[in-house]
């Protein structure tokens, strides 16, 4: 193939208000190692966006790996399945790392790993078949966000999609799940961005890694300019290494200079956005018929004794994960992290588990308790918010319960990335802020 | 797991800046202009910036105890204040009057309005006015640098232009207050802000801009109006106060273009502290511009557009 045509490309439109982040991709060269099953998995019926799961199963059923333990009728929603085999022990609530409580099915595993009996390739031949099969596989989100897959491929005629955008850009400190899988799992990757672009009819495919990830951008690109790619479609983008760099809107503004209206998805304006290991789960699937039972964490943090990239069955307790991590320091971990430290969610204990959206799990030593003092109205939340809010304005808003004055300043472009918060030298908790003010907004609106 | 864990809303993890960082470097920037006010006009301006400093200080922790808040010296913004307020100073002041100075500053500019960030005007501008309305006299006695003699005039816009020349104008080397004459030395540590990204440019270059373009306009000399009568000391560091400023770039711009216009209209009346009541003018405007410039949110034109 003509290789000059095929060059690195760069973003064409960077949004210059993003913080720089120190990366801490400390377990970038960790080659992913695959956990055993642990005694038991506890699995909720939540682990996406949209409808909770219905549990399928009865207590004392065997379930093999892969197994559909729990599923929904209703569209905005994915199944579940057995990530261990073994017998269904229990039903239980969890509360989840947000606070919500969510059913669970308890597997007591036996140890053996065995697979669903008969699994073989998914054959892919329409675009129903892709959607049946993304569902079928259980795919959300893997990125964080954990919306069902499948919703996003089925779309109106209306609507022409010209570029699918693999985000493999992975912007939080500390986690390197992504790298891991561009190095690791390359080969999935592209049969899922295959599947996508033949299936949706998609011209063109950008992989979109930052730039200091250049091992993986290296990869993928050698990767990319297989034989399979005969026309030249699938490129490669080396981003800025800047946060929020791997967010929906940051990213397609990066890559294509588009900017998504509020309240519309990316497939207004002709692209759809897939994270890197989401894409690698279903080439996976279709590869194998294998859904997604486990995924591959980063576990890091100065409170872990052996940090590592880990394959973990999905419902596998935090405090099982560190154990096969060597286990805390001796003083203990002062902060668990369920995600990055820029939008993970703090854990009350170790007994929370590993769901479909969980990148990483951070075990933090000596611990910086941030203390607020007065803001100085230096503005810099405000310069360094990718959608030019105000968080500072937000706050005095909601101090003085200006109702009016709220709903005039744009909360619901909010998606909480913590700049805000991250470059205040007043230690504010302007993130937390304006979370409270979307809530506060939306209770005045229902009034 | 036996011990209990920290439990936060994210993120988790906070710039290396702090409020005290950023005073920090403001005091760093303001030291050239302060030791040379030391040399040129002698000792007592260095008992005047000792004095001021700590009686902000001590005035800031005595206000914090009364009022029952963190005493919050540890900001050093007190001592900011405290410095900017003895640079505004003439020399021969003297020391009982420079602390009526750091009272109103801090006491009733700052901490009865609720302490950091919550004052309207500027303290150090605010005290400056009180001195010159309550002791035009002493406020306005300058002195000639090495000579300890006194001069009674309001910086070289009031004496006759010509007298001076380029040389001294840069260097300073006229009456004046302790820190504002040494165009050079301030122009040195606005700059070191804007290096290490605690200033904007934009304030100081469209508040000079504008007084020199204004002078130049109505006849006057754009150089000698740039270089005299706390023009730099105002713009690079006191119209740039975080607290009473606008937040955007384009209420930055509106801020510095009205300060410049106050101060010539108020200059051309013959009357001095044009840049303090300028500062002092546009500061209450604030609340004003931050509406009025209010930015519109990324996509905010794509769904216009729709």
């Amino acid at each position: 193939m003509d290789k000059s045509k095929d060059e690195i490309l760069f973003p064409v439109g960077n949004i210059p208000r993003n913080v720089l982040l120190p990366h801490q991709k400390n377990t970038a060269e960790c080659e992913t190692v695959v956990m055993p099953a642990p005694a038991t998995v506890t699995i909720p019926m939540r682990q996406h966006i949209g409808v909770p799961c219905v549990p399928t199963v009865k207590i004392g059923d065997a379930v093999f790996v892969g197994s559909v333990i729990g599923d929904s009728d209703r569209p905005v929603s994915a199944p579940i399945h057995a990530s261990v085999s073994g017998t269904v022990k229990a039903f239980t609530k969890m509360m989840m790392p947000d606070g919500s409580e969510t059913d669970c099915v308890v597997i007591e595993s036996d140890g053996k790993m065995t697979p669903v009996p008969n699994l073989a390739p998914v054959e892919i031949h329409s675009t129903e078949d892709l959607i049946k099969a993304t569902r079928d596989c259980g795919l959300v989100g893997l990125g964080g966000a954990g919306f069902p897959t499948h919703i996003k491929f089925r779309l109106p005629d209306e609507k022409k999609i010209d570029t699918l955008i693999i985000n493999g850009s992975e912007c939080e400190p500390y986690i390197t799940a992504d790298y891991r899988c561009c190095m690791e799992d390359y080969d999935d990757i592209l049969t899922g961005v295959y599947l996508v672009k033949e299936q949706l009819k998609i011209d063109d495919v950008i992989i979109a890694i930052e730039a200091n990830k250049k091992k993986a951008i290296d990869k993928m690109y050698s990767i990319a300019a297989d034989k399979r790619d005969t026309h030249n479609n699938i490129r490669l983008m080396e981003l800025q290494t800047r946060y929020p760099q791997g967010a929906e809107k940051v990213l397609i503004y990066s890559v294509l200079k588009r900017t998504i209206p509020a309240g519309k998805l990316p497939a207004d304006i002709g692209c759809i956005v897939m994270n890197i290991t989401s894409i690698a789960a279903l080439g996976h699937y279709a590869k194998t018929g294998m859904p997604l039972v486990s995924r591959r964490v980063t576990v890091d943090g100065s409170a872990v004794k052996e940090p590592k990239n880990v394959i973990v069955p999905l419902g596998t307790s935090v405090a099982d994960l560190m154990e096969f991590c060597g286990g805390y320091t001796e003083d203990g971990p002062s902060r668990l992290i369920m995600g990055g430290p820029m939008m993970g969610t703090t854990l009350l204990d170790d007994t929370a588990v590993i769901t479909k959206t969980s990148n990483a799990v951070l075990a933090q030593g000596e611990d910086e308790i941030p203390h607020p003092t007065g803001c100085i109205h230096c503005g810099r939340c405000a310069s360094h918010c990718p959608m030019k809010l105000n968080p500072a304005e937000v706050e005095r808003a909601l101090r003085a319960k200006n109702d009016e004055t709220l709903k005039e300043l744009n909360l619901t472009y909010c998606m909480e990335c913590g700049c805000c918060s991250y470059s205040c030298p007043a230690r504010r908790p302007l993130a937390q802020v304006m979370r409270i003010a979307k809530k506060e907004l939306r209770r005045i609106e229902a009034k | 797991m036996t011990h209990q864990l920290v439990v936060g809303s994210s993120p988790h993890i906070h710039t290396p800046d702090t409020t005290r960082g950023i005073m920090a470097d403001v005091l760093i920037a303001l030291a050239p202009a302060a030791v040379f006010g030391i040399i040129w006009y002698g000792w007592r301006s260095a008992v005047l910036i000792a004095v001021c400093v700590a009686a902000c200080v001590l005035f800031e922790v005595i206000s914090c105890r009364v009022l029952n808040h963190d005493v919050t010296v540890g900001d050093l913004s007190a001592a900011v204040t405290g410095l900017l307020l003895a640079l505004n100073l003439p020399s021969g002041l003297p020391v009982w009057m420079a602390v009526i100075g750091c009272f109103v500053a801090i006491v009733v500019v700052k901490q009865m309005f609720g302490g950091l960030g919550h004052n309207f005007v500027n303290p150090a501008i605010a005290a400056r006015i009180v001195l010159f309305i309550s002791f035009p006299l002493q406020m306005t006695t300058f002195h000639r640098p090495f000579s300890g003699v006194s001069v009674t005039q309001a910086t070289p816009l009031a004496a006759d232009a010509g007298e001076f020349t380029l040389k001294q104008l840069l260097l300073g080397d006229y009456a004046g207050c302790i820190g504002e004459t040494s165009v050079v030395l301030l122009g040195i540590g606005a700059l070191y802000l804007m290096i290490r990204g605690v200033i904007k440019p934009v304030i100081p270059v469209s508040f000079i801009g504008t007084v020199a373009l204004l002078t130049w306009l109505t006849g006057g000399q754009p150089l000698v109006a740039v270089c005299s009568g706390g023009l730099m000391l105002g713009a690079c560091f006191m119209a740039t106060d975080y607290v009473t400023s606008p937040v955007t770039n384009w209420g930055k711009l509106i801020f510095g273009i009205g300060c410049g216009i106050v101060t010539v209209v108020i200059r051309s009346g013959a009357a001095a502290e044009g840049v303090s009541f300028s500062i002092l003018f546009m500061n209450l405007l604030v609340p004003h511009i931050d509406n009025w410039t209010r930015r519109k949110p990324f996509g905010w034109e794509a769904q216009k557009h729709e």
